[in-house]
């Protein structure tokens, strides 16, 4: 795992372009990180040991630059070979299929949120190291416990390495100039806002169309800001209620104030969108603010500068209504070094590689362990802090029900997302897609 | 067997053969032999078409997902989707995508076709310019229409809006359904055009100058020789392309998928494209072959009816026209 001089290029235009931000050098300790005391967890690494890990490609460049650095760290320090591949989004999950199902090829993979509990069997447990990380940084926060503990056990499956949410960004000149000083928590105020800011001319914009992260996050605050749930706690599908009804005649109405064409968007849509000045607000993660910060282009640099951010409205939620799609490491048991496995992922979610990695990247892949949460760079930009508690949430993709395969299919199919943009389109009234949405959901999750 | 003679001249000469072994007479056994020969495409038509096909056929009949191998469940899958709207509604769009993207295609292929058979400058040249859209990756160029109909960036809208003036607001292409099918239809017509032009101009060559030239002769018009000449003797290729242009249309997946995967909430979903959905993302392998099997059918019919219904003639069953 070299780093190629082109990396190493990219490495020192990424420490130059946040001159603003306090980035810790490569090979600086990290000081800002408390950890507990607790015994030292090792594992005895087997001899000619090497491993191959797949894992999301990269959105922003540090994340493989960093991962890479510190997997030749790691390489450098025990001899253990490590070959990494960064995968499309798109292709990670049948590429998972096939080394679930062949028993070979990656040792380690890094997926989205539920994976790792449709191959529990095939996986090692990785219960001592969750328990040591836990321990000693602080705790894990909810969504990783959730995601990465089995359904009601103590069992890690999967060790949970980071995860991204969708706060509000807004353009903060534009809300101030329609007599808001932030936006409201209210969902009458935040419908007020939508509709003063479309009549100024830069409206609201989020999509319902068929964009697996964006439109999912959307419907799924659309329903908790209304309490209503796809399942409850044993899995029976709850979604024909007067809370979804609610929350579908309350979408209707934010979508009449929406820029036209929000129901094509794709997951980049609102970024374009948002970027190129034709909206004024919308959901999205770090990924649309690093862009305009880290542009060449001084005129987006103004427009970064002109982006706040906050939690999502919460309505009638207690708490922020708004979840975040984790990547969780699963070690498969047909590896033939289940130890030097075990140690490279230590070694990795340690505060001298995590901590570069993560603020590095701007908590692109914000925190599990509660611990990092204190370091300096979350503090360096008032920006970032929305994204610092992104797993602290007790909100998932078919909240209340168990994390399954069957949670994670209804949001790859769209169901809840296709229940919202039939009705606000006017094509089905708010109690038949309720109705249609609850007997498609029912289907994926009878055999949980 | 045994001994042959042969008359040369005034000799007579006798030879003596070998009785045959049993490997030469079964080498010389004509059926053997043919049944050898096939061999070989039998076993590619085992392995990547027998063997796919009755896996989708068993997948169909089983609630496998990714990651579970799933059981037998009968026709259960079926079932269910008969029950579907979203399934009904992509059969629905299927056939109307399929009817109306063939008939412009091949209207305007034909038109073009015919113009391209006189004698232009730059002959050559231009028939190379027709076929790009056919040439270049359907992926690109659905990125491109993709571009087209967006709702912020498209450079129609800007035509008509920012230039001419015709409009206050940006078209909506894609964000409602009826005009979201007509966008793909329109996409798949300008995709579909150079290989149908070019095809029934290939055809249109083969048409000998001399029936015009004598057609002239009896003072035919030009729509009677289009309709007694030039029609008849296209039509042998018009079946030929006509089946293959419904093959491809009516399993078309890129360019749907790139361009709206199936949205406005499923309703530009062709069969195709739903069945990827649901297998592959979704992760519902039964579910998702029972939608490709059940395009079986329908691909069985259409092929049929272009074959049968348009282009009967005697050549089809290998003899020559008259």
């Amino acid at each position: 795992m070299a780093i190629t001089r082109r990396d190493s290029l990219a490495l020192g235009a990424a420490a130059l372009g946040t001159a603003s931000i306090p980035i810790i050098g490569a090979h600086a300790a990290v000081d800002d990180v408390p950890t507990a005391d607790v015994k030292p967890l090792e594992y005895k690494i087997e001899q000619g040991a090497s491993l191959h890990m797949i894992r999301p490609a990269k959105f922003v460049d540090p994340d493989e630059v960093y991962w890479k650095e510190n997997t030749k760290k790691f390489t450098e320090k025990t001899g253990v070979d490590v070959k990494v591949d960064f995968l499309s989004w798109e292709d990670l999950r049948p590429q998972l299929a096939v080394v679930a199902n062949t028993g070979a090829g990656a040792d380690l993979f890094v997926s989205f949120g539920a994976d790792a509990h449709i191959y529990a069997d095939k996986l090692v447990e990785m219960t001592d190291l969750a328990d040591y990380l836990g321990a000693k940084y602080g705790g894990w926060y909810e969504l990783a416990l959730l995601y990465g503990r089995k359904w009601n056990t103590k069992n890690w499956l999967s060790i949970p390495l980071g995860g991204g949410t969708g706060p509000v960004m807004y353009r903060k000149s534009w809300v101030n100039e329609v007599g808001y000083t932030e936006i409201p928590n209210d969902l009458g105020k935040f419908l007020d806002l939508c509709q003063k800011l479309q009549k100024s001319g830069h409206p609201f914009g989020m999509s319902l169309g068929h964009a697996l992260g964006d439109a999912n996050g959307f419907a799924s605050w659309l329903l908790w800001t209304h309490n209503a749930f796809v399942a409850d706690e044993h899995g029976k599908i709850a979604l024909d209620s007067k809370e979804t009804i609610a929350a579908l005649k309350y979408a209707t109405e934010l979508q009449k104030t929406m820029v036209p064409g929000t129901l094509t968007w794709n997951d980049v849509g609102n970024n374009q969108a948002y970027t190129a000045g034709a909206i004024g607000m919308t959901f999205n993660g770090v990924s649309l603010y690093y862009s305009l910060l880290k542009s060449p282009d001084p005129k987006l640099n103004a427009v970064a500068a002109d982006t706040f951010v906050q939690d999502t409205p919460f309505g009638e939620s207690k708490r922020k209504p708004q979840s975040a799609e984790p990547i969780t490491a699963m070690l498969f048991k047909h590896c033939k070094y289940p130890n030097a496995a075990k140690e490279y992922i230590r070694f990795m979610m340690e505060k001298d590689q995590y901590g570069v990695w993560l603020s590095s990247c701007l908590g692109y892949w914000c925190q599990p362990l509660t611990a990092y949460s204190k370091m300096k760079f979350w503090d360096s930009d008032p920006k970032l802090k929305p994204f610092a508690g992104a797993l602290d949430s007790p909100f998932y993709n078919g909240y209340k029900g168990p994390v399954s395969a069957a949670s994670a299919a209804v949001t790859a199919n769209y169901t809840i997302v296709d229940m919202f943009a039939s009705v606000v389109t006017g094509s089905t009234t708010p109690d038949a897609a309720a109705k249609q949405a609850a007997r498609a959901a029912e289907r994926y999750y009878r055999r949980a | 067997m045994g001994t042959t003679t042969a008359d040369v001249g005034l000799q007579r000469l006798t030879f003596t053969r070998q009785p045959d072994s049993a490997l030469t007479r079964l080498f010389n056994y004509k059926p053997f032999l043919v049944f050898l020969c096939m061999l070989p495409t039998i076993g590619l038509l085992i392995v990547f078409l027998t063997y796919p096909l009755g896996l989708g056929l068993w997948l169909s009949m089983t609630d496998a997902t990714i990651g579970q191998p799933g059981e037998y469940i009968g026709l259960e899958n079926f079932i269910y989707l008969m029950e579907d709207p979203i399934f009904w509604m992509s059969v629905t769009n299927t056939i109307f995508y399929t009817t109306v993207a063939t008939v412009g295609k091949f209207a305007l292929g034909l038109w073009l076709a015919l113009l391209l058979n006189h004698h232009i400058p730059f002959k050559a040249f231009i028939r190379a310019i027709v076929l790009l859209p056919w040439i270049v990756p359907t992926v690109l160029s659905s990125i491109a229409w993709w571009w087209i109909y967006s709702p912020q960036f498209s450079i129609i809208s800007f035509v008509v809006v920012d230039v001419l003036h015709l409009r206050d607001t940006y078209i909506n292409f894609l964000g409602t359904p009826w005009p979201a099918r007509w966008s793909l239809i329109v996409a798949n017509i300008w995709r579909g055009i150079p290989f149908v032009a070019i095809t029934l101009l290939a055809g249109l060559q083969t048409i000998s100058p001399s029936l015009y030239e004598a057609a002239l002769l009896d003072g035919a018009s030009g729509w009677q020789k289009f309709r007694r000449i030039t029609v008849p003797l296209l039509m042998p290729i018009l079946a030929v392309a006509l089946t293959l242009s419904v093959l491809f249309t009516f399993s078309d997946f890129q360019l749907v998928y790139a361009i709206t995967r199936g949205g406005p909430f499923n309703t530009t979903h062709l069969m195709a494209t739903l069945a990827f959905q649901r297998a592959i993302p979704g992760a519902q392998l039964g579910e998702g072959a029972a939608i490709a099997v059940s395009m079986i059918p329908f691909l069985i019919g259409a092929t049929l009816l272009c074959f049968f219904g348009v282009g009967r003639r005697k050549w089809q069953q290998g003899e020559a026209n008259d």
